[in-house]
């Protein structure tokens, strides 16, 4: 049992006495093997570190692909309705969670909203209340217009929206990862978040 | 006898060449100052007891579940209702869970209390504090394997969190989630982090925390006037404990034992009578009518998250853990020395009462939620009959307006509905007609613009109908206090102008 009160300074030289070949040859042996074993944590380290942050080094758009959503004529004009698509990205033990689901809002003809299920504050899956036309988050108590902009309460910008395209009569969007404020549903580089969104004036959202 | 003398063979024989029963007995029996072998130092034990429970219970239950995404859910059923016992399993490996959380607070409280951080325990505290940190860490992993909507959407939170980081959100994001979405990886994540990441460190920490309590010795209860000095501590405790000690095995040990058999006792009975938490609806993220809600020990911080101001938010997630964490480690370097007594140290009992408190009242408000839209409140709570009678046709369609556009979600009537906005039971004892309108209209102060949702006559016959609502002792209705001062030849009287 050491004390509390050790002695410092030099550690004691405890070599054997007699036959001691240079006691600097061994000292330099030894540190010798500490950078070999350096020099191989290092090596390790880069597969170790590599696989876990293996997620990250991927590009966003190489999660994403174009995903079918059903035939335009599925959504009727100014009506919002839920779909459910299966993520581009998926493992065979995903299970149900590889399935995603968003709110499309066909606006006329061939002019969609495709907005992502998850709200803006903390990403709990927001409803769309026709009578009211606006998006309730359960969580937090976000609200949203029916074209997305933030309507109220904690949210700082309206919800995120996926890049579609109207091909042959179908509706595509080009989705793959959950939407969050770093990684936002559609392609455009995400700007910065200077200044909080205020709640979009009923008359200033764009007509429906 | 010779059994006797065939045993004492077999532990001489162990003991040559193991050689750790004897110090182990020195250990068990070192002296501790007379006063220390109380009732208030019994939590420290407990919660290693507890921690044992949960190692031994969680290991039982890995006999069963499965860390995959598919069959996560399917697992814990099957614990629940094939696995003969596998429902009292889980209920133990839940409420020790809750137990081990409480315990290892009211340690910490009682440490703080007994200012057993300082001089010459500081490390142990600041090692206590990362067990705290741990052990809260065990607590949101275990409810990721609880892999139910509460789990799933709680993943959502945690990635929401963290993309708010400045420039490395994004990446940060996938490397939470081990990929674009909460999936497969993302479960085999939190699977090695609650079985093998977190519970290696926190049985590290709390042996060496452990060592540590044998090697300084157990804090002596606090004398007002008693300072802890540098200098002379060491031959003061020493005396202490040498001069009027006991040993701790068994003077102690015997309080400690009793009070863990009781903790223990208490998770049995919590298991047996409130049974295992959830799982509750399967993780299917189609399924959208679902109100997340984090476990217990976790529901102040969502009560914070829902009053945080939008612009407050990013910096409060990313400074308040850094400043809260570094105030609890920074404590005993700052504080090493001088009173122990907690009626010699008023700012500390202040500081605890203020968090308990605080922590409490979050807690509490999460329970219920008073910041979240009712979704169902607007087709499932009838109007209240006495709202209606006596109403005219048009205030009756006002009425019909309220519950069709789904104000009750946020508004109470007769104490029924969300109280994410004021309840509406007087609400023309305050608002004036065209102060409604307004409101509705282009809403404000936290309430979204109905001007799109609402034709002109569905706000004409809606504030028809909040017009009659002047509470239960029918309330002066609100007056525009302006319009009087206008009206020069009728000075206003004192009474309107409340």
């Amino acid at each position: 049992m050491t004390t509390p009160h050790e002695p410092t300074g030099a550690p004691v030289s405890v070599e054997p006495k007699g036959s001691a070949p240079d006691p600097s040859r061994r000292a330099f042996l030894f540190k010798l093997s500490v950078a070999l074993n350096g020099v191989v944590g290092a090596v390790l380290a880069v597969p170790v570190i590599g696989y876990l942050l293996g997620p990250a080094l991927k590009r966003d758009d190489q999660y994403k692909s174009w995903v079918p959503l059903g035939g335009v004529n599925d959504f009727p004009e100014g009506e919002t309705r839920l779909v459910d698509f299966v993520n581009p990205v998926k493992t065979s033990s995903d299970g149900m969670t590889a399935k995603v689901s968003a709110w499309v809002r066909r606006i006329q003809g061939d002019k969609f909203q495709v907005f992502a299920i998850n709200c803006a504050h903390l990403g709990c899956p927001v409803r769309w209340f026709p009578q009211s036309r606006l998006f309730m988050c359960p969580c937090h108590g976000g609200a949203y217009y029916e074209d997305g902009s933030r309507a109220s309460g904690p949210p700082e910008r309206g919800l995120f929206e996926y890049q579609y395209e109207v091909q042959n009569g179908k509706l595509l969007i080009h989705a793959g990862q959950m939407p969050t404020l770093s990684n936002e549903a559609c392609d455009k580089k995400p700007r910065p978040l200077t200044q909080i969104e205020p709640a979009a004036a009923a008359d200033e959202r764009t007509e429906a | 006898m010779s059994l006797i003398k065939a045993a004492t063979g077999l532990y001489n024989w162990i003991e040559r060449r193991l050689g750790i029963g004897g110090p182990s007995i020195d250990a068990a029996t070192h002296p501790i100052p007379r006063s220390s072998a109380s009732w208030m130092y019994v939590f420290g034990s407990a919660a290693t007891v507890l921690l044992v429970l949960q190692v031994v219970t969680g290991i039982l239950l890995a006999l069963t579940y499965t860390p995959s995404a598919g069959d996560a859910w399917q697992s814990l059923q099957l614990l629940n209702h094939e696995v003969p016992l596998g429902w009292l399993l889980r209920a133990i490996h839940g409420w020790g869970s809750d137990f081990m959380i409480a315990i290892v607070l009211i340690h910490m409280v009682q440490v703080f209390m007994f200012g057993a951080y300082k001089y010459p325990r500081e490390l142990t505290w600041i090692l206590g504090v990362f067990l705290l940190l741990m052990t809260l860490g065990m607590a949101f992993t275990g409810q990721v394997l609880r892999f139910d909507q509460d789990a799933y959407w709680g993943l959502g939170i945690g990635a929401s969190i963290t993309s708010r980081m400045p420039f490395i959100g994004g990446p940060m994001v996938h490397v939470l989630l081990g990929g674009p979405i909460i999936a497969a990886q993302t479960l085999s994540r939190f699977f090695a982090l609650h079985v093998f990441v977190i519970p290696g460190l926190l049985i590290a920490f709390a042996g060496l925390h452990i060592l540590m309590v044998l090697r300084l010795g157990v804090n002596e209860w606090p004398m007002p006037g008693r300072l802890v000095s540098k200098a002379t501590y060491d031959a003061e405790y020493a005396e202490l404990t040498h001069k009027d000690g006991v040993p701790f095995l068994p003077d102690a040990a015997w309080k400690d034992a009793v009070f863990s058999a009781f903790i223990l006792l208490a998770v049995l009975a919590c298991a047996l009578v409130f049974g295992p938490f959830g799982p509750g609806g399967q993780p299917d993220p189609t399924i959208i009518e679902t109100a997340p809600r984090p476990d217990f020990a976790f529901l102040w911080l969502y009560a914070v998250l829902a009053y945080l101001p939008p612009e407050l938010e990013t910096p409060f997630l990313f400074t308040a853990p850094v400043l809260a964490i570094g105030a609890m480690l920074a404590l005993p370097l700052i504080a090493p020395t001088g009173e122990k007594h907690w009626s010699r140290r008023p700012i500390a009992v202040l500081m605890v009462t203020v968090i308990a408190v605080a922590l409490g009242t979050f807690t509490k408000l999460g329970t219920y939620t008073p910041w979240s839209p009712i979704m169902s409140a607007w087709s499932a709570q009838a109007t209240p009959a006495q709202y209606l009678n006596g109403r005219s046709p048009l205030e009756r369609q006002g009425a019909i307006v309220l519950q069709n556009k789904q104000c009750r979600n946020c508004h109470a009537l007769g104490g029924v509905g969300g109280q994410r906005g004021p309840a509406l039971d007087s609400i023309a004892t305050r608002m004036t007609e065209d102060q409604m309108i307004r409101q509705v209209v282009q809403g404000g102060g936290n309430m979204p613009a109905y001007g799109k949702a609402l034709s002109a006559d569905e706000t004409h016959a809606l504030v028809a109908f909040l017009k009659t609502l002047r509470g239960p002792d029918n309330g002066a209705p609100a007056t525009d206090a302006s319009r009087s001062l206008t009206q020069v030849e009728q000075p206003a009287s004192p009474a309107e102008n409340h």
